[in-house]
């Protein structure tokens, strides 16, 4: 069904992102604007996903020009799931930042680029071409790479070094791909592609064409062995940056890497044994990463790197019930990362430091707050009414359905790993008895903010550990919605009938 | 380079190259050229100014922080791609009025596309190249 105003929630980020630059100099007032647009961006996306739910996927022709010539905008139940995902992150982020971030970097341009950023995640889950796709990367690197040197210190700027090379080259990998693609079918729709793709008698340029796309993909979605930027960057920026990068930028790794692989290129058994190594040693290396870390941050960094192990398990098992099982993943992943690295940074903030070692006794001092805390953390082991263990209970169903014991094997490993990493933070961070710690002097304080910042930083992770609480409770319904979404994935004829209008 | 000849000419090169960068940004569409080219162009322009009378002298035609332009632009061409909307059209659709305007022929949506790319390259390049030379 053609409609044309599946493009708006980017849209609307851009215009958010141009009415703060004209307020470039008054630091409030884009505090507010930031705030309220992401409420209606909230509401845009809302709708959106209400009405796909209601008819079915939504298709738009860039300028009018038909597919597969012109660009096409596609909202399916999973872009418009993950583009709704992305704008209460947003939200929470933007509502966090107003407590957290300090006026210096909101001089140098935070809200707008904030902004810029999540429209890059937006365009890159609803456009319907590869190309297109890779711009919305470009955008997406762009704003986070500002995202993450604004401020300049040090670590920050070594952190972005790291961080900008493997994304520049990933990206190069992914254009290489793309131009081989080209060269093979003369288009660049991604329904267009499926058809003409299926039809190329070079099977072995195709298999090539395949491993490059997975290559570049897993570099953004940092998998095994690709990962290494992404401990060594995400824990350099202040936590309200860490807290997008964590919750958003390697899903759209793992969401371009679904997309790709079910609807281009169907994998035969190689590439799924290929994806399915790839995704036991991302949860093992993660994982493991994950215990020997006393930085918080980097702890949680590791937490992302053993948690994308599980979505691509569900790829490597390739049927429907465990892509639905990473699809329900990746819903609760989003929301719970994302609140972590607000956690971590509000821990910051009361006691001056991110090193487990020398924190302690948080409970005793606030018991309200830590059991706030507590929802998302305990929420990332997946006990059960919570949100994580749904997404693993189909992924171990959908194991068990295809007889795959191994990656049964790596699954509970690494849920056990994800139990005593969690386990240990929150005895070292939370019941340990801490010492006094030394007051630093550039660091302010919890105490000394004022009350509105107080309940901003609170109040975003409230809102997402409801939202988190919702997900592990209301599991049925996103569950069913998982389910629509992978056979979605399996079958694409609805999606390409929609874009080309068959 | 504070040659008396270089001076003199770029008192004369800085209106000609404004100039030309406006003919660059019109005849963009069919041909070679378009917003991008003429807001390097006219970025070119300024920075010779300032080679030659220094930067504060630049500066001081501009009148106002070249960083402006950035936000100005980027409406202009969100407002221009945006338009269609309204009529029912997709985003980005080609609008053109029925009757050309003289000399700049057919006027439509992708013009203040174009512009609003124009200035925003005008703002970008005039932003990083006077923030450059200030820590110099």
């Amino acid at each position: 069904m053609s409609n044309p105003y599946i493009v708006l929630p980017v849209i609307f980020q851009l215009f958010v992102a141009v009415v703060l630059m004209f307020s470039w100099n008054r630091k409030n007032l884009q505090k507010l604007i930031s705030v309220i647009g992401s409420l209606i961006a909230l509401l845009i996306s809302l709708l959106l996903l209400l009405k796909v739910n209601q008819d079915g996927i939504q298709a738009m022709q860039a300028g009018g020009w038909v597919a597969p010539f012109g660009i096409t905008f596609v909202a399916d139940t999973f872009s418009a799931l993950l583009v709704l995902l992305t704008a209460i992150a947003g939200l929470a982020v933007s509502v966090f930042s107003v407590g957290s971030i300090r006026n210096a970097r909101i001089k140098f341009g935070y809200f707008p680029i904030l902004h810029l950023l999540i429209m890059g995640l937006s365009g890159a889950f609803l456009t319907g071409d590869i190309f297109n796709l890779y711009v919305w990367f470009e955008i997406i690197i762009i704003s986070s790479f500002v995202l993450l040197t604004i401020g300049g210190e040090k670590a920050q700027i070594e952190g972005a070094i790291k961080y900008v090379t493997m994304n520049l080259l990933a990206s190069v990998i992914f254009l290489t791909a793309i131009a081989i693609l080209y060269g093979l079918t003369g288009s660049l729709n991604m329904a267009d592609l499926s058809i003409q793709v299926a039809a190329v008698e070079n099977r072995g340029l195709v298999n090539v064409t395949a491993i490059l796309f997975l290559i570049g993909f897993g570099i953004k979605s940092a998998v095994f062995p690709l990962y290494f930027w992404l401990p060594a960057s995400y824990h350099t920026p202040p936590p309200a940056i860490s807290a997008i990068f964590g919750g958003l930028l390697t899903k759209v790794g793992v969401y371009a890497l679904l997309r790709v692989f079910t609807l281009i290129f169907i994998p035969d058994e190689f590439l799924t044994w290929v994806i399915s190594i790839m995704a036991m040693l991302t949860i093992l290396t993660g994982g493991l990463g994950a215990l020997i870390q006393n930085n918080m941050r980097k702890v949680f960094s590791y937490l992302i790197i053993c948690h994308i192990g599980f979505m691509l398990a569900g790829l490597g098992i390739y049927s429907a019930i465990a892509i639905a099982g990473a699809v329900f993943y990746l819903v609760h992943d989003i929301m719970v990362k994302t609140n972590l690295f607000m956690v971590s940074g509000l821990i910051f903030k009361f006691k001056g430091t991110y090193s487990m070692r020398l924190l302690g006794g948080f409970y005793k001092e606030q018991p309200l707050l830590s059991l706030l805390m507590a929802i998302p953390l305990f929420s990332l082991v997946g006990i059960p009414p919570l949100s994580g263990f749904w997404g693993k209970l189909l992924l171990i169903k959908g194991a068990i359905a295809s007889s795959n014991i191994l990656m049964i094997a790596f699954i509970i490993l690494g849920s056990f790993l994800t139990l005593f990493i969690i386990a240990k933070l929150w005895a070292a961070v939370f019941w340990k008895d801490g010492a006094e710690l030394p007051r630093k002097k550039h660091i302010k304080y919890f105490e000394e903010l004022k009350p509105l910042k107080k309940k901003a930083m609170i109040g975003s992770i409230a809102f997402l550990s409801v939202i988190s609480l919702g997900i592990g409770f209301g599991a049925e319904w996103i569950m069913r919605l998982s389910m629509t979404i992978a056979e979605n994935l399996m079958d694409p004829t609805p999606y390409i009938q929609a874009v080309l209008g068959i | 380079m504070k040659t008396i000849i270089f001076k003199t000419a770029s008192a004369y090169l800085l209106p000609l190259l404004l100039l030309f960068s406006v003919f660059i940004l019109l005849r963009g569409h069919y041909l070679p050229g378009g917003g991008f080219v003429g807001g390097l162009m006219a970025a070119i322009a300024f920075v010779i100014h300032s080679f030659a009378n220094g930067i504060d002298k630049t500066k001081n035609i501009i009148k106002f922080h070249p960083g402006f332009l950035m936000p100005v632009g980027l409406l202009l061409a969100l407002t221009a791609g945006s338009l269609p909307l309204a009529f029912g059209d997709t985003f980005m659709t080609g609008l053109w009025m029925k009757q050309s305007v003289p000399v700049i022929g057919s006027v439509g949506t992708a013009l203040f596309f174009d512009t609003g790319v124009y200035l925003v390259v005008i703002g970008v390049t005039l932003t990083i190249i006077f923030t450059i030379s200030e820590g110099l």
